[in-house]
C-alpha cells in the first residue's frame, strides 16, 4: 500500500518520500487532478441549472401569456358598472353583481359548515379515536374522496339536498355540496397540523390530569391554528372557483338579483363566466375575461393570506 | 434492605412490563416510602424510565404497553379499572426530560392546570405561591404574562416543576429533569429538589450517577429490566452488596 501524505504546508511542491514502492503523487499533481475533475463538475452543474430553469420558465410562461391575455381583454370591461349592474343580454350593461354576491353567500356558508365538520373530523380521527379497523377505513374513504371529481359532488348534492331534503336550487344546497368537496381536503390539511403538534405538549397537560378534549382544546388546536387556517383557506380558494357542481346542482346561469337568505336561487362567479365565454358574441368573452380577474384577485388574495399566515405563525411555534 | 416508617406511598409488586413481546422491566417489587428522594439509575434501555411512567400511568399512551403484577398507590392498585385516571394523574404529577412548557404566558402555565381540575381559589396567589417554591419567582415576576417559551432551558424546566407543584401532588416523577440542561441550571434544580422533599415524593431517573448521590435518600439500581439492588444511597454508592452495581457506580459500563 502506498501511504500518500499531502503536504499542507505552504512552499514549492515536493515529491514525498512513501514507505513502500507504488504510485507517489506530488501534491501539485493531486491538486492538479481536483481541479480537472471541478470543472468537469462543474460544465455538467451549469447544464443542469440552466435546463431546469428553462422548464420553469415554460410553465411561467405560459401562466404570464394567459393572465396577459386576459387582462388585456378583460380590463377595459373592469368598470364600476361591471361591479353595479346584473347581468343583461347587451354586453355593454351587463355586470357581475350577481355572481359576486353569490359567491360571497356561498362561500361565506361553504366556510362555516367545512370548518366546523372538516376540523371536528379531523381532531376526532388525530386525536380522540383510538386505531381500529373503522378509523382506517374511515382515513381510506377520506383519502379516496380527496381524489373525487368535483362534478360527482354536484350528483351527490343534487340528488341529497336539493331533491331529498328538498332544499331546492338554493344557496344553501350549493354551500353544503361545496363543503362536502372540500371537507376532505381540509381534514387532511387539519390531521397534519395536528399532527405536527409536538407530542410533549400533550404529554404535559396528561400529567396535569388534563382529559383527551382538555389538552386538545386548550394546548394542541391552539397550537395547530396557524395549519389549519393555511389548509382551510386553500381549500376555499378551491371552492370559489369550482363551476361544476354548481352547474350540476343547477344553479342559474341568469339571475337578476342578490340572494337574500340561504333558500334564494344564486349563481356564482365561475358559473357566470362560463356562461358568458360560451356566448358567440365576442364582447361577452370579454366580459367573461373581466369576470376571470375579479376571481383571479380573490384567489391570489385568499393565497397571499395563506402564505403571511403560515410564515408568521410558523416563525413563533416553539 | 428499606426500612420505610409507615407506609410506603407508591409501591410495585412483581411487575412486570412489556411492549410488545419485549420485555422491559421483570419482575420488579419495591416500595417508596413518603417523602424522600429515591433515585433510579442505571444504563440506557434498562426499564428506569419505564418503571418511572408506569407510577403515572403515562404509559397507557403506548399501544403495545402491557403489565402484570400490581402498582400500588397508597395501598390501592392503580390499574384497577375503577381508578379515574385523570384524578390520579393530579396527585401524581411529572416532570419531563425536556423541558415542555404550553405555548402560553408563564401565568398560564401554571393556572391551567388546576383551572381545569376546578380550583376554585385565587388564581394570581397561586401563581405566585408556585413560582416561589420552584424558586423562580424572582426572575419572572415582571413578565407573568411572558410566553413560557421565551425563557431559557432551566426556567423552563423550573417552570414545568411549578406547574407540576402548582396541582399540589403527592407525588412528582421526574423523568432525567436536568439532561438537557447546563450544570448552573442543573445546580438550581438540584438546590430546589432538595426543598421540595419536605413536602412531596419524589421519584427521580437520572443518568448522572453524582445527581443521585446528591439529592436522593435511597437509590434503586436497576439492569436489563431487573431491579438489582435497592437501598440507602449511601450504602450503594459507598458499600454496594451487588457486584453489578459496584461495576456500574465505579463506571466499568453504562
Amino acid at each position: 500500500m502506498t501511504r500518500l501524505e499531502l503536504d499542507t504546508t505552504i512552499g514549492p511542491p515536493r515529491r514525498l518520500t512513501t514507505s513502500e514502492e507504488g504510485t507517489i503523487m506530488d501534491t501539485q499533481e493531486i491538486r492538479s487532478s481536483f481541479a480537472i475533475h471541478a470543472n468537469r463538475r462543474r460544465i455538467k452543474e451549469w447544464i443542469l441549472t440552466k435546463a431546469i430553469l428553462g422548464a420553469t420558465l415554460v410553465a411561467l410562461g405560459v401562466l404570464l401569456y394567459l393572465v396577459g391575455s386576459v387582462l388585456w381583454d378583460g380590463l377595459p370591461y373592469l368598470r364600476s358598472e361591471f361591479f353595479v349592474n346584473f347581468p343583461s343580454r347587451f354586453p355593454d350593461k351587463a355586470g357581475f353583481k350577481s355572481a359576486i354576491y353569490g359567491s360571497m353567500w356561498l362561500g361565506a356558508l361553504t366556510l362555516v359548515f367545512a370548518v366546523l365538520l372538516g376540523v371536528s373530523a379531523a381532531v376526532y380521527l388525530q386525536e380522540l379515536a383510538g386505531k381500529g379497523r373503522i378509523q382506517s377505513w374511515i382515513e381510506l374513504s377520506i383519502a379516496t374522496l380527496a381524489g373525487v371529481p368535483s362534478i360527482i359532488y354536484g350528483m351527490l348534492g343534487l340528488g341529497i339536498f336539493v331533491r331529498f331534503f328538498g332544499m331546492g336550487r338554493s344557496v344553501i344546497a350549493g354551500a353544503l355540496t361545496l363543503s362536502l368537496l372540500v371537507m376532505p381536503v381540509i381534514i387532511i390539511a387539519a390531521r397534519e397540523a395536528l399532527k405536527s403538534v409536538p407530542d410533549s405538549i400533550r404529554m404535559g397537560a396528561f400529567a396535569l390530569g388534563a382529559s383527551r378534549w382538555q389538552t386538545v382544546r386548550d394546548h394542541v388546536l391552539p397550537a395547530a391554528t396557524p395549519g389549519i387556517a393555511t389548509g382551510v383557506i386553500l381549500a376555499m380558494a378551491r371552492a370559489m372557483g369550482e363551476a361544476a357542481p354548481l352547474i350540476m346542482l343547477g344553479a342559474l346561469t341568469y339571475v337578476a338579483f342578490v340572494p337574500e337568505s340561504i333558500f334564494d336561487s344564486f349563481t356564482a362567479m365561475p358559473i357566470q363566466i362560463y356562461n358568458w365565454a360560451s356566448r358567440p358574441q365576442a364582447k361577452f368573452h370579454d366580459l367573461a375575461a373581466a369576470g376571470i380577474i375579479v376571481l383571479l384577485g380573490f384567489l391570489v388574495i385568499c393565497n397571499s393570506a395563506a402564505i403571511i399566515l403560515r410564515s408568521k405563525w410558523g416563525a413563533k411555534k416553539p | 434492605m428499606i426500612h420505610t416508617h409507615g407506609s410506603s406511598i407508591l409501591e410495585t409488586r412483581n411487575l412486570n412490563i412489556y411492549y410488545g413481546q419485549k420485555k422491559v422491566v421483570r419482575n420488579v417489587s419495591l416500595r417508596i416510602p413518603k417523602r424522600t428522594v429515591t433515585a433510579l439509575i442505571g444504563p440506557s434501555g434498562c426499564g428506569k424510565s419505564t418503571l418511572l411512567r408506569t407510577f403515572n400511568r403515562m404509559n397507557d399512551f403506548i399501544d403495545s404497553f402491557h403489565y402484570e403484577g400490581e402498582v400500588l398507590f397508597e395501598g390501592s392498585d392503580i390499574y384497577r379499572s375503577r381508578t379515574d385516571v385523570t384524578e390520579f394523574r393530579r396527585r401524581v404529577g411529572m416532570v419531563f426530560q425536556k423541558p415542555n412548557p404550553f405555548t402560553c404566558s408563564i401565568a398560564k402555565n401554571i393556572s391551567w392546570g388546576p383551572r381545569i381540575n376546578g380550583y376554585q381559589g385565587d388564581l394570581d396567589e397561586l401563581v405566585e405561591r408556585c413560582l416561589r417554591k420552584a424558586a423562580l419567582w424572582d426572575e419572572v415576576k415582571d413578565k407573568l404574562n411572558d410566553s413560557g417559551l421565551a425563557l431559557s432551558g432551566g426556567q423552563q424546566q423550573r417552570l414545568c416543576i411549578a406547574r407540576a407543584i402548582a396541582m399540589d401532588p403527592e407525588v412528582i416523577l421526574m423523568d432525567e429533569p436536568c439532561s438537557a440542561l447546563d450544570p448552573q441550571s442543573t445546580l438550581a434544580i438540584e438546590d430546589l429538589i432538595h426543598e421540595l422533599r419536605e413536602n412531596y415524593t419524589i421519584l427521580i431517573v437520572t443518568h448522572n450517577m453524582q445527581q443521585a448521590a446528591r439529592v436522593s435518600e435511597h437509590t434503586a439500581f436497576m439492569y436489563n429490566g431487573d431491579l438489582i439492588e435497592y437501598d440507602q444511597t449511601s450504602k450503594i454508592f459507598s458499600q454496594p452488596t451487588e457486584k453489578l452495581t459496584r461495576d456500574y457506580i465505579v463506571g466499568r459500563f453504562g
